[in-house]
C-alpha cells in the first residue's frame, strides 16, 4: 500500500482516538459523581450546564487555573517525571486496543485501531498485542512508586510502598487469569482473540469457553492494579491523605487523575474484548433485519456498550464496598486469587487436551 | 534500511542508559538507566524477530525485577554516593588492561568471522506458539529443571525471611 495515505490516516486515527479518550475520562469522573451521589441519595453536579454536564471543562479549567506548587525538599526530576510517566504509559496502552473491524473510506479499508493496517487481503495487527498491554501495565508501577518517593514526605512513600506491592502481587493473578482465554483462542493478538468469539452470546469465553472464573479474578485483579475502591489502600485518604499524589498540585494532579481513568478505560477494553466478545453483537446468529449503516455502526455500538457496563460496574462496587485491610489485601490476592488462577488453567488446559 | 537505522537508534540508547548507570552519583537514576537498558535490549530482542523474548524482557526485568530493585532503593532510603578520587592502580593497571582485552577479542572475533557466520536482523522470526512447542517438547527437562530451581530460590527466600516462634 502507498505509505502518504496510510500515514495520514495513521495521524487521524490517533487524533481521533486520543480526543475520545480524554473526553471520555473527563465524561467518566463525571458520570462516577452523578451515580455516586444518586446511590447515597444526593443530586451530584447540577449548577455547571444542564444536569452538571459541562463540570469536567469547569473541573479541567480550574485544575489549569490553580497555582501549581512544588515543594522545597522534592528530587526535582523525578516528581516532574512520574505524573508524565503515569499518563503516556496509560496512554500507549490504548493504542492497541481494536474497537471494531475495518471501514471502507473510498478505495481504502480502515481498520478500527491504531497499530493496525489493512496488508491487502486482510487486517494486520501486533501479533503479541496482550503481552505488549501487560508490559506497558506492569511498567505503570513506576509512576506511582517513583512519584511516592521523589515527593519525600511521609504519606507519598507509604503510600507507593503499598502500590508497589499490590501491584506486583495483584499482576501476577491478573497475567494467570488471561492464560485460560489465550490458551481456547491459540493466540495472543486481540483481534484474532476477538475473531473467535464471532457467533452468538454462547461463543464468548465468558460463557462459552467457561471462563467465568477466570473473568472475576481479572476483574478484581484489575481493580487492584487500577487502585480502585476496594482496594484504593495506596491512595487511601483516611488513612495517607491521598497517597501517592499528596504533594501534587494542579495540573499535575490531574495527570495522575487522567492516567488512573484511563487505566480503568483500558481494563474496561480488555474486559470486553477478552471475555465479552469484543464487538461482536450478542445477538450474531439471529441475523435479524438491520439498514447498511447499522452495519457499519454496530461493532462500535456493542463495544463502546459493553465497555460502559463495565466501567458502570466500577463506580458501583465503589459505591457499595468498603476498603479492604492491608493484610487482608495481600493474602487474599497471594492465597486465594493466585491458587484460583492456577487452577483454572490447569483445568482449561486439561479440557483441551481431552477434547483434542 | 528502516530496521538498521533503528538497531542503531536502540544501541545507541543501550550503551548510553549502560554509560548513565555507572556515572549517576544517585541509586535511584541509575535503577532507572538500567530500566532504559532493559527496554531497548527488548526492542533489539524485537528487531531479531524474537517477539515473545522481547515482551518477556520487559515484564519481567522491566515490569518487576527492577521494580524490586528501586523499591529496596526507597525503602532504605539510599542517598547520594561519595565520590572517590579513584585508585591509582586501577587507572595504570585497570584501563590499559581493559583497552588490551577488547582489542584481543575484537581481533579474535574478526579472525574466525568466515566460521561464525553472519547475524540477520529479522531473521530470527520465531512465532510464540513455535517457542512453546520448542520448549515444552525438546527443551522439557532443561525447562523443569530451572523451574525447579526457582522454586528452590523462593523457599529459601522464605525461611530466610521467616520469623521464628518460639
Amino acid at each position: 500500500m502507498e505509505l502518504l495515505p496510510y500515514i495520514i490516516f495513521a495521524i487521524i486515527k490517533i487524533a481521533l482516538l486520543l480526543f475520545i479518550l480524554l473526553t471520555a475520562v473527563a465524561y467518566t469522573t463525571l458520570l462516577e459523581r452523578k451515580v455516586i451521589a444518586h446511590m447515597q441519595n444526593r443530586w451530584g453536579p447540577t449548577r455547571v450546564g444542564p444536569f452538571g454536564l459541562l463540570q469536567p471543562l469547569a473541573d479541567g479549567l480550574k485544575f489549569i487555573l490553580k497555582e501549581d506548587v512544588i515543594p522545597d525538599n522534592v528530587y526535582k526530576p523525578l516528581y516532574l517525571g512520574a505524573p508524565i510517566i503515569a499518563l503516556v504509559l496509560s496512554l500507549l496502552s490504548i493504542s492497541i486496543i481494536p474497537f471494531g473491524g475495518a471501514w471502507d473510506i473510498g478505495k481504502y479499508h480502515i481498520p478500527l485501531q491504531t497499530t493496525a493496517f489493512w496488508n491487502g487481503t486482510g487486517i494486520q495487527d501486533i501479533n503479541i498485542g496482550l503481552l505488549i498491554i501487560l508490559g506497558i501495565t506492569s511498567l505503570g508501577v513506576y509512576g506511582v512508586a517513583l512519584s511516592g518517593w521523589a515527593s519525600n514526605s511521609k504519606y507519598s512513600l507509604l503510600g507507593s510502598l503499598r502500590a508497589g506491592a499490590q501491584l506486583i502481587s495483584y499482576e501476577v493473578a491478573l497475567s494467570l487469569s488471561l492464560v485460560g482465554v489465550l490458551l481456547l483462542a491459540g493466540t495472543l493478538s486481540l483481534r484474532q482473540i476477538v475473531d473467535s468469539q464471532a457467533g452468538s452470546l454462547l461463543h464468548w469465553y465468558f460463557l462459552g469457553g467457561f471462563q467465568f472464573i477466570a473473568f472475576f479474578i481479572y476483574i478484581m485483579a484489575a481493580y487492584a492494579e487500577t487502585n480502585r475502591i476496594p482496594f484504593d489502600l495506596p491512595e487511601a485518604e483516611t488513612e495517607l491523605v491521598a497517597g501517592y499524589h499528596t504533594e501534587y498540585s494542579s495540573m499535575k494532579f490531574a495527570m495522575f487523575f487522567m492516567a488512573e481513568y484511563c487505566n480503568m478505560i483500558t481494563v474496561a477494553c480488555l474486559a470486553t474484548l477478552l471475555f465479552f466478545g469484543g464487538w461482536h453483537s450478542p445477538f450474531e446468529g439471529l441475523h435479524l433485519p438491520a439498514p447498511g449503516i447499522w452495519l457499519m455502526i454496530s461493532p462500535l455500538f456493542w463495544f463502546f456498550a459493553k465497555v460502559f457496563f463495565f466501567i458502570f460496574v466500577y463506580i458501583w462496587v465503589r459505591g457499595t464496598l468498603p476498603r479492604f485491610r492491608y493484610d487482608q489485601l495481600m493474602s487474599f490476592g497471594w492465597k486465594f486469587l493466585l491458587p484460583l488462577a492456577i487452577a483454572n488453567v490447569v483445568v482449561t488446559s486439561l479440557v483441551l487436551a481431552l477434547r483434542s | 534500511m528502516l530496521h538498521t537505522i533503528l538497531f542503531l537508534i536502540f544501541g545507541a540508547i543501550c550503551v548510553a542508559g549502560a554509560l548513565n548507570f555507572l556515572l549517576q552519583h544517585h541509586p535511584v537514576n541509575s535503577a532507572l538507566s538500567l530500566i532504559v537498558v532493559m527496554g531497548s535490549l527488548a526492542l533489539l530482542f524485537l528487531l531479531l524477530g524474537a517477539e515473545f523474548v522481547a515482551a518477556v524482557q520487559i515484564i519481567v526485568y522491566a515490569g518487576a525485577v527492577m521494580v524490586l530493585f528501586v523499591f529496596v532503593i526507597m525503602l532504605l532510603n539510599a542517598g547520594e554516593e561519595e565520590r572517590t578520587r579513584g585508585n591509582r592502580v586501577a587507572l595504570f593497571l585497570g584501563v590499559p588492561g581493559l583497552v588490551v582485552f577488547f582489542g584481543l577479542m575484537c581481533w579474535t572475533l574478526s579472525g574466525s568471522r568466515s566460521q561464525l557466520g553472519q547475524v540477520q536482523i529479522g531473521g530470527y522470526y520465531v512465532p510464540t506458539q513455535e517457542l512453546g512447542i520448542a520448549l515444552f517438547r525438546e527443551f522439557l527437562l532443561p525447562f523443569e529443571i530451572t523451574s525447579v530451581l526457582v522454586l528452590i530460590a523462593i523457599m529459601g527466600a522464605v525461611v530466610l525471611a521467616r520469623k521464628e516462634r518460639q
